[in-house]
């Protein structure tokens, strides 16, 4: 278990680098960091479907992000009352660490889940869906549900992309295309 | 016990980074760290020790699988982390495009 | 050819765009067909689909991967992979109750099993790559106007 600590301490310490640097470009590429130790750790944990996704997804949303800062220029204030407002939120996450790590306590201990619902799964998923992979009979057979709500919001989120994207009105948009021409 | 609150610390740069910074590109992925984080506790306690990837076997039959459960779970909140940051990195843009910076307080001296 | 070549990027990252997009679309086929063989499934698969077509993109210009899918095509996908993936779902009405496997299960272990599961995974590819690959279109062709306007 030694490579999971060394991965998630790796993991920190580009998130806390995508914090405090000042370049927003290297910023990104820090989280991409993040993002792809998080794929290795979900491999070592036995996720490989999770894997999969969370690196195609990792380099899709690096591309949208790099998209959006591209050719900006970069203004930070640094105004301000900084002495306060680092102490009220160092406080609040002292605070919150506090009592997670006293909810921590409550949960069955790393390595020994209870699987009291999988275990349904586990016996009868294969006679029951005829799937051998159990993540896709758990998400498209038993709790199919929750891909129709997923779906819902993808296509809520898009529509809403494409509905802030638009250009306000239809005259102005007229006109520009056939400046295109 | 450790891991975990190893994670919880991962959430809490992300938190960090939400409450502290005025950028609005820096909030955005203070919101994508955090979402790692979540996504990173889900998949920690579906896991089991020496346990196997969820999936059978033509020739033998495994007993010890992890959690799928959490799997599903975290899989489809990938993919709507994906498509919810689209939608904040292109109201960024519009707002970028509306008032000329991306800083937070100076969007609220322009207001009034 | 001149012309060509001041769209897009480089020679050399247009030669290796046209010998590897083919693979890039070719696996993510695989891993939607076999999603419920392997790991993979309609979620990751869509996302690689979608950006074998983001790859052709950044690298000849946006003029020629609109040609293969513009943005009407796109909508016009997703609308099909929704309305796939709950025509699948109320089909199970036939035998009870929503979301039903209606379909005989077939042996493990065979690519035709599992019933409904390999049709619900190509209708979650259709409308997770569309809807993606929508929203980058819509992202680039936002910040060519925001450019023009400057």
């Amino acid at each position: 278990m030694t490579e999971l600590y060394l991965l998630l301490i790796f993991m920190i310490i580009a998130a806390i680098i995508a914090i405090e640097i000042k370049d927003l470009l290297s910023s990104i590429i820090a989280v991409g960091a993040v993002g792809l130790g998080l794929s290795i750790v979900f491999l070592i944990l036995k996720a490989p479907d999770v894997a999969i996704t969370q690196l195609v997804v990792e380099i899709l949303c690096l591309i949208i992000l790099i998209r959006a800062t591209l050719k900006k220029d970069l203004l930070f204030s640094t105004t301000g009352r900084w002495f306060l407002n680092t102490l009220i939120v160092a406080g609040f996450i002292s605070i919150f660490l506090f009592v997670a790590g006293k909810a921590l306590r409550e949960l069955p201990e790393f390595g020994r889940p209870i699987m009291k619902v999988a275990a349904t799964y586990l016996k009868e998923g294969l006679s029951k869906t005829g799937a051998t992979n159990l993540v896709a009979s758990v998400i498209l057979d038993f709790r199919a549900y929750d891909t129709l709500g997923e779906a819902t919001v993808l296509f809520t989120a898009v529509i809403g992309v494409l509905a802030v994207a638009r250009r306000v009105g239809r005259k102005k948009q007229g006109s520009e295309l056939e400046e295109e021409d | 016990m450790t891991i975990y609150l190893l994670c919880l610390i991962l959430f809490c740069c992300g938190l960090y980074c939400i409450l502290r910074k005025r950028n609005i590109i820096k909030i955005i992925l203070g919101i994508i760290i955090a979402e790692y984080a979540a996504n990173l506790f889900f998949i920690l306690v579906a896991y089991r020790l020496n346990g196997r990837a969820p999936i059978f076997s033509p020739d033998t039959t495994i007993t010890n699988m992890v959690d799928p459960l959490p799997h599903a779970l975290v899989l489809t909140a990938i993919v709507i982390g994906l498509a919810t940051t689209a939608l904040l990195v292109i109201i960024a843009m519009r707002i970028y495009e509306k008032y000329g910076t991306f800083d937070i307080t100076k969007i609220k001296e322009l207001k009034g | 050819m001149s012309r060509e070549h001041g769209k897009g990027m480089s020679l050399i990252v247009k030669t290796v765009t046209r010998l590897t997009v083919g693979l890039i679309l070719l696996y993510g086929i695989y891993i939607v067909l076999h999603g419920h063989l392997s790991p993979g499934g309609g979620f990751a698969g869509g996302v690689i689909i979608a950006l074998s077509f983001i790859h052709l993109m950044l690298a000849y210009g946006k003029e020629i991967a609109l040609k293969k899918l513009s943005k009407p095509i796109l909508s016009l996908f997703e609308s099909i992979g929704a309305i796939t993936f709950l025509s699948i779902a109320l089909l199970g009405f036939s035998g009870g109750y929503f979301f039903l496997n209606f379909i005989s299960k077939g042996k493990p272990f065979k690519l035709f099993s599992a019933g409904i599961i390999p049709f619900c995974n190509i209708a979650i590819c259709l409308k997770v790559g569309a809807g993606l690959f929508a929203i980058f279109v819509v992202l680039v062709l936002l910040k060519f106007d925001a450019e023009n306007k400057e």
